[in-house]
C-alpha cells in the first residue's frame, strides 16, 4: 500500500467498489490500515452480503481491538442476521467483558443459528483479567449456566459452539475456578452418551481430552 | 444441494398450518382445484407421510392429465414425484422410471432426484439409458435455460446408486459447458472412484467467481467427505454456515468405521481445528 493514501481514500475504495472481488481488496486495505476511523466503514460492510469482505472486515475489527467495541455495540443490526451473526463474531475475537451481555443474549436467545454459534465461542473466550476479581467471577457463572443451557440448542452446530466454548472456559479459568471446572466436565460426559449428532460427540471427546490434560 | 422449496407462493403460512394429513390427502384426491392438489403433494413429502393412502395418492398424481402449464408441463407430476422420493417408497421405483420419459423436463429431472433418494438399483439402467449420445447431444433447448435432460440429476444419481458401469458414460460430462454439470460428473466419478483427480476438480470449483459455484462445491465436497479439501474449505469465499456444513461432512467422513472408538485419529482433531476456527 502506497503510504501517502490516507484512511478517507481507502473508505472512499470501499464505498466506491463495484465488483465483489474489488471490495475484497478495498476492504482488506482498509482493514490493514488499522485505522480507527474506518470502524464505521468496516462494520458497515457486515451487512454487504459478502462474505470475503466480511471475513476481511472481521480481522479488521478484532486487530483494532477494544476501540471497536462500542462501535460495534452501538451499529449491531437488528435486521440484518448475516451482518448480526458477523458482529458477535467480531466481539467474540475482541473477548471484551463489555459485550458479555451482547453475548449471553445471542446465544441463548437470537432467532439465528449463525449468531447463536459465534455467540456461544465468544462466552468461552472473554478476557477475563480485564475485570476485577469479583465481577469476574460473576460473569463467568454467567458464561457457564448459559453454555450449558446453549448445550440442548437444536442446532447441531450451535451445539458444537457450545462446546468449544465450555473447554475455552474450562482452560482459561479451571485452575482458579474448580467448581466451574467440575461442572463443565459433568456436562461433557453426559453428552458422551446423550448427544446423537456424531460430529458433535466427536468435539465433546475432543474438549474432554484437552480440559483433562489441564488437571493434569 | 440446497433444498428445493416447491411451495406454491400463493398459499399462505397459515393454509399450512391448518392442513392435516386426511385433508391434504383429501386435497390430492380431489380435481376441483388444481393449487390444492399441488401444494398438497409437496405437503406429503415435505412432511413426510408415509400412509399408504398417501402413496397411493401421490402415484395417482404422477399420471395427472389436468394440471398443465401453457407450454405443456405437468406441475402436479413434478411435486409428486418430488415427494415420493422424500418418502422412499420402492413402490414408487417403477412410476418414476416411467416419468424418466415424461416430455416435461422438470419431471424428468425431479424423477432423477426421487430415484436417488429411494435409492434402488433398479433405476441404474433407465438413468444410464438418458445418457445417451454422450457430451455431444447434451445441448441446451432452444429458448429453455435448461439441456435436453437433467443431466446434473441424472449423474449425480448414478454417483449415489455406485452405478459403476456408467463411469465412462459419466467421465466426458467433465467437459460439459454446464459448470453444474460439470461438478456433477465430478462428484459422482469421485463416488464411484474414490480417485483424488475427481474430488480435485471440485476443490477448483471452490475459487471460481461466482458465488452460487463455491456454495455447491462446498455442499458436493461435503457430501462426498472428501477429507483432503479441508484447507480449502476453510479458506473459501463463503458463508461460514456452509463451509461448516461442508467440513462436517468431511468429519464424518473422517470418524466413520471407529464410531466406537474412544481416540479420535489425528485426521479428525485437525478437522475439528478447522472448524472451530470457523464458528
Amino acid at each position: 500500500m502506497n503510504h501517502k493514501t490516507t484512511t478517507h481514500q481507502l473508505i472512499q475504495a470501499v464505498e466506491d467498489a463495484d465488483s465483489a472481488d474489488g471490495l475484497l481488496s478495498a476492504v482488506e486495505a482498509l482493514a490493514d490500515a488499522c485505522d480507527p476511523e474506518a470502524i464505521p466503514t468496516l462494520i458497515a460492510v457486515l451487512g454487504y452480503n459478502n462474505p470475503g469482505a466480511a471475513v476481511a472486515a472481521v480481522d479488521g475489527l478484532i486487530a483494532l481491538g477494544e476501540t471497536a467495541i462500542p462501535s460495534l455495540l452501538e451499529l449491531i443490526d437488528t435486521y440484518n442476521y448475516g451482518a448480526r451473526a458477523w458482529a458477535v463474531r467480531a466481539c467474540a475475537g475482541i473477548g471484551d467483558p463489555r459485550t458479555l451481555d451482547l453475548l449471553l443474549t445471542s446465544a441463548s436467545s437470537d432467532f439465528s443459528q449463525s449468531v447463536r454459534r459465534a455467540a456461544a465461542r465468544g462466552l468461552g473466550i472473554i478476557r477475563w483479567e480485564k475485570l476485577s476479581p469479583q465481577k469476574a467471577n460473576i460473569a463467568q457463572n454467567q458464561a457457564l449456566e448459559t453454555l450449558l443451557l446453549v448445550c440442548q440448542d437444536g442446532e447441531w452446530i450451535v451445539r458444537y459452539a457450545a462446546v468449544v466454548g465450555l473447554q475455552e472456559l474450562a482452560l482459561s479459568v479451571g485452575k482458579t475456578r474448580p467448581d466451574v471446572m467440575e461442572q463443565i466436565s459433568i456436562q461433557f460426559q453426559s453428552m458422551v452418551d446423550t448427544e446423537t449428532e456424531i460430529a458433535v460427540g466427536a468435539r465433546v471427546k475432543m474438549a474432554l481430552g484437552k480440559i483433562s490434560s489441564l488437571s493434569r | 444441494m440446497f433444498e428445493q422449496n416447491s411451495q406454491p407462493s400463493q398459499v399462505t403460512s397459515s393454509e399450512a398450518e391448518q392442513l392435516t394429513v386426511d385433508q391434504a390427502i383429501a386435497n390430492l384426491k380431489q380435481t376441483e382445484d388444481l393449487g390444492l392438489r399441488y401444494y398438497a403433494a409437496w405437503w406429503l413429502g415435505k412432511f413426510r407421510v408415509q400412509e399408504a393412502e398417501a402413496i397411493e395418492a401421490l402415484l395417482a398424481a404422477m399420471e395427472d392429465e389436468e394440471d398443465r402449464t401453457s407450454d405443456g408441463g405437468y406441475p402436479l407430476r413434478r411435486n409428486a414425484a418430488t415427494a415420493l422420493g422424500k418418502l422412499g417408497d420402492t413402490q414408487a421405483v417403477k412410476p418414476l422410471i416411467r416419468c424418466l420419459d415424461c416430455p416435461d423436463f422438470y419431471v424428468r429431472e425431479s424423477a432423477a432426484q426421487a430415484l436417488e433418494m429411494i435409492g434402488d438399483a433398479t433405476a441404474i439402467p433407465p438413468l444410464t439409458k438418458m445418457l445417451d449420445g454422450g457430451l455431444e447431444a447434451a445441448i441446451q433447448v432452444a429458448g429453455k435455460p435448461h439441456l435436453v435432460q437433467p443431466y446434473e440429476a441424472i449423474i449425480e444419481a448414478l454417483g449415489t446408486l455406485q452405478a459403476t458401469e456408467a463411469i465412462p458414460l459419466i467421465e466426458p460430462f467433465l467437459e460439459h459447458f454446464f459448470p453444474k454439470v460439470k461438478y456433477a460428473a465430478a462428484r459422482a466419478l469421485y463416488q464411484l472412484t474414490s480417485k483424488s483427480l475427481y474430488g480435485d476438480i471440485l476443490v477448483q470449483a471452490l475459487e471460481r467467481d461466482e458465488l452460487q459455484l463455491r456454495r455447491s462445491a462446498l455442499m458436493d465436497l461435503g457430501a462426498i467427505g472428501y477429507v483432503a479439501a479441508g484447507e480449502a474449505i476453510t479458506e473459501t469465499l463463503a458463508e461460514n454456515s456452509l463451509k461448516l456444513i461442508a467440513l462436517k461432512g468431511l468429519l464424518e467422513q473422517t470418524l466413520s468405521g471407529s464410531v466406537k472408538c474412544s481416540e479420535l485419529s489425528p485426521e479428525s482433531i485437525k478437522m475439528m481445528g478447522l472448524m472451530d476456527t470457523l464458528l
